[in-house]
């Protein structure tokens, strides 16, 4: 049985929220009898981008993620409703019950991911259901992946097992796996978003002029071991990603012809460490 | 013979009525709005036949009736018969009434319609309904939803409509008719486009603005306005409105037109309108406005290059561009750039938060090919722009208005080092040796060393000299403001003139034109069909104006209509529209693209013999929003100056709470136009190559106007109507006729019918073979050859040498000492004839105003169009953010500064200076550099807590911080994309707002 994923790539995300305007267009002042009622008109992020600012000028990197409901396998508000107001459709996507589910609060507090909206107004909970009203109806994609100007988000229609193959081979993470709530919603690059970096500038002063060391060998260590080597480029920087923050003590060791420098630190967040001169 | 063949066509006239009012049930009702009888004749009276109309019932009988309302008389039956029989067999001759004829008979007298103006247009628009009863508009897709199509500044679109209600709006995916895309191919890689095109937010956010609560609905006066009584100007902007029919307030603006030209004499009327307008080649500012303005006669505002500021004042003068206001050829570029450049250089340039203005993600799809190949970039900006986030590359962040030391420093190390193109600067500059003595440091004793400019800029000198290395060893494309080649970036700061000039001088050092070094950042320059027409917006549309519009060029020949001619020749530069209505006098320097030497005209006002301004016709509400220093524009709709004020609107904006009288107009979907995609015309001709595929679009009226809102076009023909001049305005015709001339003076009807395309919505316009793509820019020029590219400029009396053969300069080459400004003023100390760096601010951190605050153009609204309005777009967090309940401006601290100022994410804060305070919602964030502070300029809203024009505003104008001095006095240029404030937290306390809103306006309304 062939069933729907989400794969957003972080990497191409700029944040220009078509997704999101696209979402409410479709929902707002709309309503679509057995799969949504009307969104509100304001406040509702059924589609949320979250942002994350790393580093510090100038070496920085915002990283955004689109966010919304993951559809998972193995969801929460499935359990947590009442009256069968939550189903889980043979095709994977998860549909609330506009009908059915109102009054039922409990469902978006069952949700870990946080990706339940509760209408105020009419008193339900509301997802991005992943416009299964239009996919019934023959649409090709969901209006909010259609509308991507950088194709950062793609939807696909496959078997669970090639997704699994899919998602090992792109390093595809999922968000909040420590819920193991088996979500369809898959992301690439999310190290933009979770992940940090260990940054510098290497330079030197030759006969009172500073310049930009390019090619110098910088060497990121832990535990006594390097854990990646690379060289620094035409303005004397380096970037070491992908980092865990509060990962503990660093190293960094930087080689240029025959001078030499190490920098210890302890990482929380990411840094960019300024300007090292030889 | 045509004696017969004329009473023939006018028995067959009532016949067409009759038969069409049978079928189509809309015509029969429009039949009966009116009851009157119109008589048809030869001007001797020897064949004649009337025509009742009584309660959608035509009665005809030949001859001639004892009182006619209308008369239609044509000279002879054989004019008749030229005229009258396209209309009456159309379906048979299946082709267009020839509209030169038409006009040519009325301008020869010919043809002459006389009666009561409501009447004859009445008759002759619905004589053209029956060339357009028949037409199917849009796709049925089922369920009673049909899809139309329309056009945004954001993008052309499809229009899922139920019930005369818009249930969603989409960017148009190509159908398996639609021609195939083009294909570049790249360092081994293929780059094809999508078969669809993009749309940016602010066109995603139509919907919310087409059903926004601000909406106005119904004509509205100022309660306590009265034109023949008490006008009470100083309550501008204080007092509520009271609905008004249409008749009280269409007689108000008639009788007022009427009694200002008669009391004040021609001049006394001045027309304003924003930069920008919703889409459609009839309904557009420089169409049906410009039409109505100089069929009234009104003094203009004269409008800044504003877009281009820095390129049209300074660029123009070292590489010529004057009709392309100063700006870079753009063609072949985007091929180009993938084939063979080496690294990008993004100088104040971040098309991705601008979609290039009317290109929404065309160029983000071609931008991500350039991160999949191996091409650097580099980033040159005060702040971490959307594009550094989505492309990378090395940001080197400049203190705001410095970065032209920056380049000078460059210059500096390319000519230490030998770093630059020496054949091209001996054999296609000139004045290089001046410019190279002033960067050595021999003219003023300072060497521009990147020492030098890092004290300006805030940058290292290293990270300079890396810079100048890395572009001097490279094939470098130089990307400046949003379009890459001029448009928008740093051009509208104080030193905007600078940076232009500074980076023309650059690109020169580099060899402009031969492979991989050029301008450009993929956003213009795709090889789409430049050979197929269709009319840019700037072309005028229905205006006939050939004086300020770019219609001259292709269109008037194409386009058969009247011309038309305001007589009125004052006009005020835009920048000091308050002061002269203040004030009583302005001067200024026109933007004129002819030549080189046109900007250096003068303008006065007032204008020797005309009066000074009595009455204000105001198109929208974007000024407080956009203009600099804009509680001036407060305190001029306070002045008593002022007799009256109009604003023809669709949003009660801001600004549109100042006027007297409230004219609702309806938005561009509830009316009919023809556009295309992003074809701008005149100063940015050719703008379709920032498209991946060229689509024109009907823009179906897809629903009804709101409420009693009218399109433009209607509004402007109801007053035309009361002053007699209908016929003059309207040619007699409706907007869906004028779209037809426009679709017929077009290349259009090559690929599509007129009935398809109606039906349909949209064409897209097939690209050319690879053979016959245009030529890249300046490789002409780069190779002493002819100029080859397809752009009708300079004008052939500015070439130096052959037809050609050079630029617009005098020596015919890139001059980095400029022959027309030592011809102008060789001693002005602001702009002189090489490019020299002069500070704008001196700020340090204990400066009075310590902040240097960027407003750049909003990403997510199209200038003021999209913001505010409880749109869908105020709900991102990067626009504006809720704080109790209200949503607040975003001003962007950087951390340190916040940290001084205890200043946390989302705090409120007031950003002021001298001019004002503006409460603001504070994000922190590192992308800006240290005093230094980014908020978007153009917010539609204005929400002072106290007196208007003299308190602090939460609605987030940021412009009222803005400084208004022109860039150089000997130029009308906007200076106002920094400015120098304070921010600190906001004191809640302080926080009563007067219960002044749109709820009371409506109360008093309803």
């Amino acid at each position: 049985m062939k069933k729907w994923n989400l794969i957003i790539d972080v990497d191409n995300c700029t944040n220009c929220h078509m997704c999101s305007l696209a979402c409410k267009d479709e929902f707002v002042g709309n309503s679509f009898p057995g799969y949504s009622a009307e969104m509100p008109k304001r406040g509702a992020n059924w589609i949320n981008i979250k942002k994350k600012e790393r580093g510090q000028t100038p070496m920085v990197d915002v990283g955004y993620i689109p966010t919304m409901c993951q559809h998972c396998d193995d969801a929460p508000c499935l359990k947590a409703a009442k009256n069968n107001a939550v189903i889980k459709r043979e095709d994977g996507i998860i549909i609330i019950d506009p009908e059915k589910s109102k009054g039922q609060k409990q469902i978006v507090d069952s949700c870990p991911h946080s990706a339940i909206s509760w209408n105020e107004e009419l008193e339900i909970p509301q997802i991005w259901f992943f416009d299964a009203h239009l996919l019934d109806k023959g649409w090709k994609e969901p209006r909010a992946i259609s509308v991507c100007a950088t194709g950062a988000m793609k939807t696909i229609k496959i078997e669970d097992q090639e997704m699994k193959n899919l998602a090992e081979k792109e390093s595809l993470e999922v968000l909040n796996p420590q819920f193991n709530t088996k979500p369809r919603i898959y992301y690439k690059n999310l190290y933009r978003y979770n992940k940090c970096f260990i940054g510098g500038s290497v330079a030197l002063i030759k006969n009172k002029v500073e310049d930009c060391v390019s090619g110098a060998v910088v060497k990121l260590i832990q535990n006594k071991k390097i854990i990646s080597e690379l060289k620094t480029d035409d303005f004397g920087d380096f970037k070491f990603d992908k980092l865990k923050p509060n990962s503990g003590n660093y190293g960094v060791n930087i080689e240029y012809n025959s001078k030499k420098k190490t920098i210890e630190l302890d990482l929380e967040n990411s840094i960019y460490l300024g300007n090292i001169y030889l | 013979m045509a004696a017969i063949k004329f009473s023939l066509i006018l028995f067959g006239l009532r016949a067409l009525l009759l038969w069409q009012s049978l079928i189509y049930k809309k015509f029969k009702d429009h039949l009966s709005e009116k009851n009157f009888t119109a008589q048809i004749q030869t001007k001797d009276q020897s064949i004649g036949r009337w025509l009742t109309f009584n309660n959608g019932s035509v009665i005809s009988s030949s001859g001639f009736h004892q009182k006619p309302e209308v008369v239609l008389s044509f000279k002879n039956a054989n004019v008749a018969v030229e005229l009258l029989m396209p209309l009456v067999m159309a379906f048979l001759l299946k082709k267009s009434i020839n509209q030169l004829d038409q006009i040519n008979a009325l301008k020869d007298f010919n043809l002459t319609l006389d009666g009561p103006d409501e009447l004859t247009l009445w008759f002759t628009q619905t004589l053209m309904k029956t060339q357009t009863n028949g037409l199917k508009f849009g796709i049925d897709v089922g369920d009673g939803v049909v899809r139309y199509t329309n056009m945004t500044n954001g993008g052309p679109v499809f229009l899922y409509v139920k019930n005369d209600k818009i249930i969603r709006i989409t960017p148009i995916e190509f159908d398996h008719n639609d021609p195939e895309t083009w294909t570049i191919s790249a360092r081994g890689k293929k780059f094809r486009p999508p078969r669809k095109t993009s749309l940016a937010p602010h066109g995603m956010n139509w919907k919310s603005m087409v059903y926004s609560p601000d909406r106005l609905l119904y004509p509205m006066k100022r309660i306590d306005f009265d034109p023949d009584g008490k006008r009470n100007q100083k309550n501008r902007g204080n007092s509520g409105y009271e609905r008004i029919s249409w008749d009280e307030a269409l007689n108000i603006v008639s009788g007022e037109i009427k009694r200002v030209k008669k009391e004040h004499g021609p001049g006394a009327i001045v027309n304003s309108h924003g930069s920008h307008h919703t889409w459609g080649n009839v309904g557009y500012y420089l169409s049906a406005n410009f039409k109505f303005i100089n069929a009234v006669g009104m003094t203009r505002v004269h409008h800044n290059p504003d877009s281009w500021e820095g390129w049209y004042w300074g660029a123009a003068h070292h590489w010529g561009g004057s009709l392309r206001v100063g700006q870079s050829e753009t063609y072949g570029t985007v091929e180009d750039l993938l084939k063979e450049a080496e690294m990008v250089v993004f100088w104040a340039s971040n098309p991705e938060g601008t979609s290039g203005a009317y290109g929404s993600f065309e160029g983000t799809i071609r931008r991500k090919w350039l991160k999949e190949l191996d091409i650097d970039i580099v980033h040159v900006d005060p702040f971490y722009n959307d594009s550094c986030q989505f492309l990378g590359g090395k940001w080197l962040p400049t203190k705001p208005t410095s970065s032209p030391a920056l380049a000078m420093a460059i210059a500096y190390v390319w000519i230490k080092e030998n770093l630059y193109d020496k054949e091209f600067v001996k054999n296609r500059t000139t004045g290089f040796e001046v410019w190279k003595e002033y960067i050595l440091g021999k003219e003023d004793k300072i060497e521009k060393t990147p020492e030098w400019a890092s004290k300006e800029t805030g940058l290292a000198a290293k990270d300079i000299r890396a810079l100048a290395r890395k572009w001097g060893n490279k094939k470098v494309y130089l990307a400046a403001g949003g379009w890459g080649n001029g448009h928008g970036g740093a051009c509208r700061n104080q030193t905007g003139i600078q940076w232009a000039r500074s980076l023309v001088c650059l690109i020169a050092m580099q060899g402009i034109g031969k492979p991989g070094v050029n301008m450009g950042n993929l956003q213009w320059g795709t090889p789409v069909d430049n050979n197929f027409y269709f009319p840019g917006y700037a072309e005028g549309g229905i205006s006939g104006d050939l004086h300020h519009t770019a219609m001259s060029v292709e269109l008037y020949q194409r386009m058969p209509q009247l011309q038309s001619l305001n007589t009125v020749e004052q006009s005020i530069p835009r920048l000091w529209l308050p002061e002269a209505i203040i004030e009583g006098k302005a001067e200024g320097y026109v933007w004129d693209g002819k030549s080189i030497e046109a900007q250096f005209n003068k303008v006065s006002y007032p204008k020797p013999g005309y009066s000074p301004v009595k009455m204000l016709y105001k198109y929208g509400g974007s000024m407080f929003g956009t203009m600099p220093d804009s509680n001036r524009h407060i305190k001029m709709y306070q002045s008593e100056n002022l007799e009256f004020v109009v604003n023809q609107s669709i949003w009660m904006e801001g600004e549109t709470k100042f006027a007297d009288l409230i004219l609702p107009a309806c938005t561009n979907f509830e009316r009919d136009d023809i556009s295309e995609w992003a074809a701008l015309g005149g100063y940015a001709h050719h703008g379709q190559t920032q498209l991946n595929n060229r689509v024109a679009v009907f823009q179906h009226k897809a629903i009804e106007p709101l409420g009693e809102s009218k399109s433009d076009y209607k509004i402007f023909s109801m007053i035309c109507e009361r002053l007699g001049l209908s016929a003059y305005f309207t040619e007699g015709i409706s907007e869906i006729d004028w779209a037809r001339r426009i679709f017929d003076s077009s290349d259009l009807p090559k690929i599509i019918s007129w009935e398809n395309f109606v039906k349909k919505g949209y064409a897209v316009i097939p690209p050319n073979k690879s053979e016959l793509r245009d030529p890249l820019s300046w490789n002409w020029y780069y190779e002493n050859r002819k100029k080859d590219v397809p752009e009708p400029m300079p004008l052939p009396s500015d070439y130096k040498d052959e037809y050609l053969k050079g630029i617009q300069t005098q020596s015919g080459k890139i001059e980095f000492e400029a022959s027309s400004l030592k011809r102008f003023d060789e001693n002005d100390p602001e702009r002189p004839p090489i490019v020299k760096y002069k500070p704008a601010f001196q700020v340090n951190k204990n400066s009075k105003y310590p902040i240097m605050m960027l407003t750049p153009h909003p990403r997510y609204s199209f200038h003021t169009q999209g913001d505010a309005k409880d749109s869908f777009i105020n709900d991102i967090s990067d626009h504006r953010v809720k704080v109790d309940g209200y949503d607040y401006w975003v001003i962007r601290i950087n951390t340190e500064d916040a940290k001084d100022r205890n200043i946390k994410m989302n705090d409120l804060v007031k950003v002021y200076n001298d001019q004002g305070a503006v409460i603001c919602a504070a994000q922190l964030t590192d992308r800006i550099m240290e005093s230094s502070a980014h908020g978007y300029e153009s917010c539609a809203k204005y929400d002072p807590l106290g007196k208007p024009g003299n308190s602090v505003d939460r609605g987030g104008m940021l412009n009222l911080l803005t400084p208004k001095k022109t860039q150089i006095k000997k130029a009308h240029s906007m200076g106002n994309s920094t400015a120098i404030v304070q921010i600190e937290l906001w004191d809640k306390k302080e926080l009563k707002p007067k219960k002044f809103s749109k709820e009371k306006i409506f109360e008093t309304a309803e």
